[in-house]
């Protein structure tokens, strides 16, 4: 998740901001990220770019006490795999819940957060994370 | 004016802090500090939250709850004294994520706790104008109080943002004035490499808050011949509970009248943020016909001033969450959670 190039984060930026990915017309399959080529259908599918759903369910879920790089000072916290109203699975810290709300099948909501920034003079990414509704 | 607001939406972290527990860490009585100002506890933005998350939740909401067509707006601005970056907006960012298009003009405002108001006016200007057809003006900040300041106990994290537009049939209230009064008072600053504010301590009374505040609000009466009475409810800048009743009080309206528009006891001065909030507590109830008087103030030293009318279509549309009820999703954190969050120890 960490990046080290300010162009790198503005390519993906309808993705970290509004869950863009796509949807095979073809199969009627979602894809988050967005992928290339539909898996099933293969040259006979039809991609389209197509938003996420903002709202989903926790299908499991850690507590992460020793953050990777670049996070180290955010743990502890939780990380979430989520199954969106779609059943695209994604997965995103889970942020704003105590820890006797997030259970399997909490239904969970997108929100928009700082996602880490390169230290005091680089810039800062912004992109989704999900709280207990 | 034929501009009004057409939509509105607000965000307030879940974090809480009480002036109790601040006095607990530097030896003051605190519960006698927040009666004094009059707060009972302030909200704090999360380690992850900042002035663009905030603007981002905020203007999501007010498009959200109104179905205004993102893609019509034509201008963004963020009022705020702490944005993120010094140099690189975050109108733009906030436009990103609520998806634009890239035919709009943006910029960063700052003007102390006023900025967000001062959007809402070059958004008037120039939907009255024709320049656009909607304008979103936010305020929003993530307030910060040196420790053991008496600012501590105050500054808080919030904001709301605006959808300006002229069409009859989608203004929910008019903006049938606005003005503002204006003069170079240092009552407060921060420079540019400074992580907190200084303020001129008692000096931010008098000449300053009250003042402007007083000037801008009796201005504005006075160009639309009304009295305090006129008025169902009014709003005023709160950078304590009890410095906007006392303005109040000094122009003639009664505690009933700024009661619903009063937040600064329960999340604490939201700068840029507070006189949005309180005018978004407000527009939450406000009936068909209520007259509404909006005086924010921000050190340096100005206010702006306006009278809005509100109209029938208010009974149809209303954010789907008020400010009250959104608040009542909080969590409180000591001291040491505190300053985790807001980045109080040095190695974050
Ligand atoms: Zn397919």
């Amino acid at each position: 998740m960490v990046e080290g190039s300010p162009s790198l984060g503005w390519r993906n930026y309808s993705q970290r901001y509004n869950l863009a990915g796509n949807e095979c017309k073809t199969c009627g399959k979602h894809f988050f990220p967005a992928v290339a080529l539909c898996p099933t259908c293969r040259r006979k599918g039809k991609l389209v770019e197509t938003k996420m759903p903002m709202e989903g369910r926790l299908l499991s879920y850690s507590k992460v006490f020793v953050g990777p790089v670049g996070f180290e000072m955010d743990a502890p916290y939780h990380l979430g795999l989520v199954k969106l109203q779609n059943n695209v699975k994604i997965l995103a810290e889970i942020v704003d819940t105590p820890e006797n709300k997030i259970k399997i099948g909490s239904k969970v909501r997108k929100v928009f957060r700082k996602i880490h920034s390169e230290g005091e003079t680089g810039t800062i990414s912004y992109g989704y994370k999900f709280r207990v509704v | 004016m034929n501009a009004g607001i057409v939509a509105y939406g607000s965000y307030v972290p879940k974090l809480r802090i009480t002036p109790e527990e601040i006095g607990r860490v530097w030896g003051k009585d605190g519960k006698k500090v927040g009666q004094s100002l009059g707060v009972k506890e302030k909200a704090v933005a999360a380690f992850d939250e900042d002035t663009a998350t905030i603007s981002v939740e905020a203007a999501r909401n007010a498009i959200n709850d109104f179905g205004i067509d993102a893609k019509k707006i034509g201008a963004v601005y963020v009022g705020s004294e702490s944005h993120p970056y010094a140099v690189k907006p975050t109108s733009s960012i906030v436009a990103e994520a609520i998806e634009t298009g890239n035919d709009y003009t943006a910029a960063d405002l700052e003007f102390a706790c006023k900025a967000g108001t001062a959007g809402m006016q070059a958004c008037a200007g120039m939907v009255n104008s024709n320049m656009i057809e909607y304008g979103l003006a936010i305020g929003s900040d993530t307030a910060q109080g040196k420790p053991n300041d008496a600012l501590e106990f105050t500054a808080g994290s919030g904001g709301t943002a605006f959808i300006i537009g002229k069409k009859p049939k989608e203004i929910i209230a008019k903006i049938n004035h606005t003005c503002s009064f204006t003069s170079d008072t240092p009552d407060f600053w921060r420079r540019q490499h400074a992580e907190f504010p200084e303020h001129g301590g008692r000096f931010t009374g008098e000449p300053a808050y009250f003042r402007h505040v007083h000037s801008a609000a009796k201005m504005c009466m006075d160009k639309m011949k009304r009295k305090p009475k006129d008025y169902k409810y009014a709003v005023f800048h709160q950078p304590n509970g009890k410095f906007p009743l006392k303005v109040g009080k000094m122009l003639g309206f009664t505690d009933k009248q700024l009661e619903q528009g009063l937040m600064t006891p329960l999340i604490g001065n939201t700068y840029s943020g507070s006189t949005p909030i309180g005018l978004a507590s407000i527009l939450d109830v406000a009936k068909p016909g209520d007259k509404i008087l909006a005086v924010s103030y921000g050190s340096g030293a100005g206010s702006d001033a306006f009278d809005l009318t509100v109209t029938k279509n208010i009974t149809k549309k209303r954010a789907k969450v008020s400010v009250r009820k959104l608040i009542e999703n909080k969590e409180y954190v000591d001291y040491a959670i505190y300053a985790k969050n807001r980045k109080k120890l040095k190695t974050l």
